[in-house]
């Protein structure tokens, strides 16, 4: 039954109707003429408060608002992936069709193509027992993800027919015989509301490192898959570097990314870069794994509160076929004065700096979407979403709402900071500031890979760290010739690790993505050269000859030997550093 | 469209405070049109609808509410959007902030009516900005380039040489291979006479003013005029840009102004508001602006933008910088000190930033070593910075030999590299070859961030 009401009073994005009785809290509407997408944030008595997606000029009072009858929700099934897509699930490529170069109002396009014919290939056969999110077939989407077709979560029986071959996503594919007797038809298109989660059956324990290739991270401050991570900065500390980096090279098989209240420019970077990037695991071109939510900062505002749970919901979805799914939201801090803006005009009572009252819990179950879990169905599958959400502070003042906030939930904290930003050291994340609660629960998956020492090297270079920082104060007061020669000793290697290490070169074609081995080597390189030459001094050595030595700008081009070559040539250079230490 | 309603006089103002207004009793007025008013006294001004409940619509009047009245002030509304009539002829013209002819010119017969609030360009559409612009200044070519199509503001303070800088820009710009000129299109928000007047005599100067486009409104105009200044232009670029297909550089003025503007309308309308007073929606507002830069496939013109805003205070924490900062593609930063020290044009480097120089650099663009020369002098300069703060304590005596080359480098570096006149245009081959010679004051193993190969060509004796 759709409800229709008229439009009375319009505030920028926020509408109100009257004559909406009988509709529902976060049903989708079509507002006036144009047929805007809308959403119901609140109802008074016959007055609905409606959300608007879209631009709002031009719209009049007695205009009309139309009820849809379902909540906000997004289309799933083949077709989604490589695609970009606004904040709602429209994707751009078919608005350009449409509207030309920029973005009109009012644009109706499918979410997915309904056309287009899908090989269905069944792995169930008629009389087999299915319940809700079991895989019924799969559809070889891209070269890189093999989409599974789930039964829908709310469904199970016995399936009483399958079909395979070429198939839309709207062909009836298979019929399924509940319990009660009714038969169920099953399409490859489900659709889900966004603001749901979807369901799953319990949540494990994070164990297993999500490896991005990047030292700092990896080695110093891991997440873990199905983790959550903030990565705080002011601008032009390198968040979205960092973030685009992660969702290039991260372990992940499948990517979502969303550009919320960012850049444009950025956006088309991903689009016109990825494709040719190739997947350090697979080889496959990482576009083919990659769904890009684009709510850049001058599309409605209304539509980048909804693009992250959009975002999360795919996200979901891929989960829910059994893979590890990887989501950066990039800014969640413009999702917050989304949020802020819609909750002003709604004249809410403001809490702290004019964000809502509820800004906590809404980051809250955000993030809690994350996570790895066994999935629904006969057999659970171990899948994953792991987030990570940059976070923009105004003035890069972290003691603000949506920092704090959010740092109440993530694990994972890579603090960027300006200051490093300015010396062009990248990734600039603080290594005293920043930290990573997974440090215990994944250390095993490391010793098993890489050796042993793994957490104890780890952890001897965060102590360096940690060293050099309390003696730079030292150092600014009398100067270095005042320490003593072990503590000299500290400051080079610390000074190589900060420079040799944590410094990674995203632009440098070997140094962008730095596998496990490569890292825990290089590590253990950097560690024995500050051994070596504590020895030294203890015995006599001369620090200013230690300062000299040719091996550092060795160990320094380390990074960029290509992976290949690098046992042979880092045995080489470890041979040396014993052998120079000889000398001094 | 009913037409009625678009004659229909309205007498019925209740209330005038600030820069609003309030009209009840009208019918079928629609959200964010334009309304004309005439005053008792028979002076016709325009506005704009910001909110409509039921009968009753705010109006925002953008060349101030003072003489209106609530008794016999007239109210038409349009049914129209703000917009604008474009065409080629505007090339040369000044206009001023609601985009009227004030050069004693004829009108402008348009060719188009465009909204000037425009639509969000489609990220699928645009280009990836990757074309060279070479200003002449070694510290923006070398270390914060400038590409075609990029959104790279000034961030000044009072009583530091912007003006000069961005004239500088403005009559130096040009890409390498490709003599088409920029038009410019200059949008001057709440700046005084005196700088205005400076603009206008240096495209004078230059013979560049037929190739100029003037949006002005002064100190002495309406503040709330000065909400549509930026989008004119903007309107006005995006016609020359993509349906003339000229290459065309903003240059607005001073985003500031623009920005108490906001605080203004959004004070009187008892907002909520965000940061310092400035209205929650600021970011998505200035989005709106900045955002308008690019390139669109398949389009041969573009737009690239270079606002100018003083930080209050020369606080780039302040939210007009920070949210700005936020948006644009980088950022230039002026700095007190380096011009007490009689630097010009004082670029701090450090903070300043162009996110879209990896693109427009490198081999076949501008140099291969270009990248690597530019992160090294970055990091050379910084860390002879950070020595100077040591220097002041333990005196230069007490610095190892490898930190004393860092610290002159740093001299010399803003002696010599910084350091430039109003009208000297080096080429990108000047300022890296200078960049090169000043890396011969640093210890060759300490030169990290170039490639051998480079450092062996650049640095044989």
């Amino acid at each position: 039954m759709i409800i229709e009401g008229n439009i009375i009073k319009i505030a920028g994005p926020v509408i109100l109707a009257d004559g909406m009785r009988g509709t529902q809290m976060h049903e989708m509407v079509k507002v006036g003429d144009s047929q805007l997408v809308g959403e119901i944030i609140e109802l008074e008595g016959d007055t609905a408060t409606i959300q608007v997606y879209e631009e709002t000029a031009g719209i009049k009072p007695g205009e009309k608002v139309e009820s849809t009858g379902g909540p906000l929700s997004v289309e799933l099934g083949p077709g989604i992936m490589g695609a970009i897509f606004d904040g709602i699930q429209r994707p751009l490529e078919k608005i350009k069709e449409q509207s030309g170069d920029f973005i009109a109002r009012g644009v109706q396009v499918p979410s997915i193509d309904k056309e287009k014919k899908w090989t269905f290939k069944s792995v169930v056969s008629v009389g087999d027992k299915v319940l809700g999110g079991d895989v019924l077939g799969e559809v070889n989407e891209t070269s890189a993800v093999v989409h599974k077709i789930l039964v829908p979560p709310a469904i199970s029986g016995t399936v009483k027919s399958i079909a395979t071959g070429d198939h839309t996503v709207l062909d009836d594919i298979a019929e399924i015989e509940t319990e009660e007797g009714t038969i169920e038809k099953v399409q490859m298109l489900q659709i889900w509301p966004v603001r749901k989660a979807r369901p799953y059956v319990k949540k494990l324990d994070p164990d297993v490192p999500l490896v991005t290739g990047q030292r700092a991270q990896d080695t110093f401050f891991p997440i873990a898959k199905g983790g959550a991570a903030a990565i705080p900065g002011p601008f032009g500390s390198g968040k979205t570097v960092t973030q685009q980096q992660l969702a290039k090279w991260a372990d992940a098989d499948i990517v979502v990314y969303i550009g919320c209240g960012e850049r444009g420019n950025e956006m088309t970077e991903v689009l016109t870069e990825f494709p040719f990037l190739d997947d350090p695991k697979t080889g496959n071109p990482i576009m083919d794994r990659t769904i890009l939510i684009a709510n850049t900062s001058n599309m409605p505002v209304a539509a980048r509160e909804a693009c992250v749970y959009t975002g999360i919901t795919i996200a979901e979805y891929f989960r829910d076929q059994g893979y590890d799914v990887a989501l950066m939201a990039d800014s969640t801090s413009r999702w917050a004065e989304a949020m802020r803006e819609i909750s002003g005009r709604l004249e809410e009572m403001p809490g702290e700096e004019g964000y809502p009252a509820y800004l906590a819990s809404r980051l809250a179950q955000f993030y809690e979407r994350a996570g790895r879990v066994h999935t629904i169905g006969s057999e659970p599958k171990e899948a994953s979403i792991s987030v990570v959400g940059a976070v923009s502070p105004p003035g890069g003042d972290l003691s603000e709402p949506v920092t704090q906030n959010t740092l109440r939930i993530c694990k994972v904290f890579w603090a960027l900071d300006a200051s490093l930003a300015d010396k062009r050291h990248f990734p600039s994340i603080n290594w005293l500031q920043s930290y990573s609660l997974y440090v215990d629960s994944i250390q095993n998956w490391w010793k098993e890979t890489v050796g042993d020492d793994w957490r104890d090297n780890r952890d001897e270079a965060m102590v360096l760290l940690q060293e050099e920082s309390e003696l730079q104060e030292i150092v600014q007061l009398v100067g270095p010739d005042a320490l003593p020669d072990s503590q000299q000793v500290t400051l080079q290697t610390a000074r190589m690790l900060r420079e040799d290490f944590l410094q990674q070169n995203a632009f440098d074609d070997v140094d962008t993505y730095c596998p496990p081995d490569k890292q825990a080597e290089m590590l253990r390189t950097i560690l024995l050269f500050n051994k070596e030459a504590k020895n030294a001094v203890v015995n006599g050595g001369d620090i200013k000859k230690i300062d000299a030595l040719s091996v550092k700008d060795e160990i320094a081009r380390m990074k960029y030997i290509p992976t290949k070559e690098f046992d042979a040539k880092v045995k080489d250079i470890k041979a040396k550093i014993v052998d120079q230490m000889a000398g001094v | 469209m009913n037409t009625d309603i678009k004659t229909k006089e309205y007498t019925t103002v209740t209330e005038v405070s600030g820069p609003l207004m309030i009209v009840e009793g009208v019918e079928g007025v629609a959200y964010n049109e334009i309304v004309e008013i005439e005053t008792p006294a028979g002076e016709h001004r325009t506005g704009q609808v910001l909110e409509v409940k039921e009968d009753i619509a705010v109006v925002q009047v953008f060349e101030g509410t003072s003489d209106l009245n609530t008794k016999n002030t007239k109210t038409r509304f349009t049914g129209e959007t703000a917009k604008i009539g474009v065409s080629k002829e505007m090339m040369g013209r000044i206009f001023n902030g609601t985009g009227k002819p004030i050069d004693g010119g004829p009108e402008i017969i348009p060719e188009k009516e465009l909204d000037i609030n425009g639509n969000p360009m489609n990220p699928t559409s645009r280009e990836y900005p990757a074309e060279f612009i070479q200003t002449g200044i070694s510290t923006i070519d070398g270390m914060n380039t400038l590409v075609r199509g990029q959104k790279l503001p000034i961030f000044s303070g009072s009583g530091l040489p912007h003006n000069e800088l961005a004239a500088q820009i403005a009559r130096q710009a040009q890409v390498i291979g490709d003599d088409t000129e920029f038009a410019v299109i200059f949008a001057a928000m709440g700046i005084t006479h005196e700088e205005a007047n400076f603009f206008m005599n240096e495209f004078e100067k230059t013979g560049a003013l037929e190739k100029v486009t003037v949006f002005m409104n002064l100190a002495d105009d309406p503040a709330i005029e000065r909400i549509l200044t930026p989008k004119m232009a903007l309107t006005t670029a995006e016609y020359f840009a993509f349906d003339l297909g000229m290459h065309v550089l903003v240059i607005l003025t001073d985003l500031t102004n623009y920005c108490e503007a906001l605080r203004e309308i959004s004070a009187a309308r008892d907002e909520v508001p965000g940061r310092r007073g400035y209205p929650g929606y600021m970011y998505t507002d200035l989005a709106g602006i900045y955002e308008r830069a690019g390139r669109i496939q398949g389009k041969d013109g573009s737009i690239t933008q270079m606002p100018i805003l003083v930080m209050p205070q020369d606080d780039i924490t302040h939210p007009i910088p920070d949210l700005t900062g936020y948006i644009t593609e980088g950022q230039i930063v002026l700095s007190r000190d380096l011009y007490r020290k009689g630097i010009y044009p004082p670029i701090d480097v450090l903070p300043s930033l162009s996110r879209l120089m990896g693109g427009g650099i490198g081999e076949g663009k501008t140099r291969p070593d270009h990248s690597g020369v530019s992160d090294q002098l970055y990091s050379a300069y910084a860390e002879g910075r950070d020595l100077r703060d040591l220097v002041a304590v333990v005196g230069e005596e007490a610095l190892t030999e490898r930190d004393q080359a860092f610290l002159k480098f740093s001299e010399e570096f803003e002696k010599r590299f910084v350091t430039q006149s109003k009208d000297e245009n080096r080429s990108i081959e000047e300022t890296l070859d200078l960049g090169w010679d000043l890396f011969r004051i640093l210890p060759r193993n300490e030169l990290k961030r170039v490639k051998d190969e480079f450092v062996e060509e650049h640095l044989k004796e």
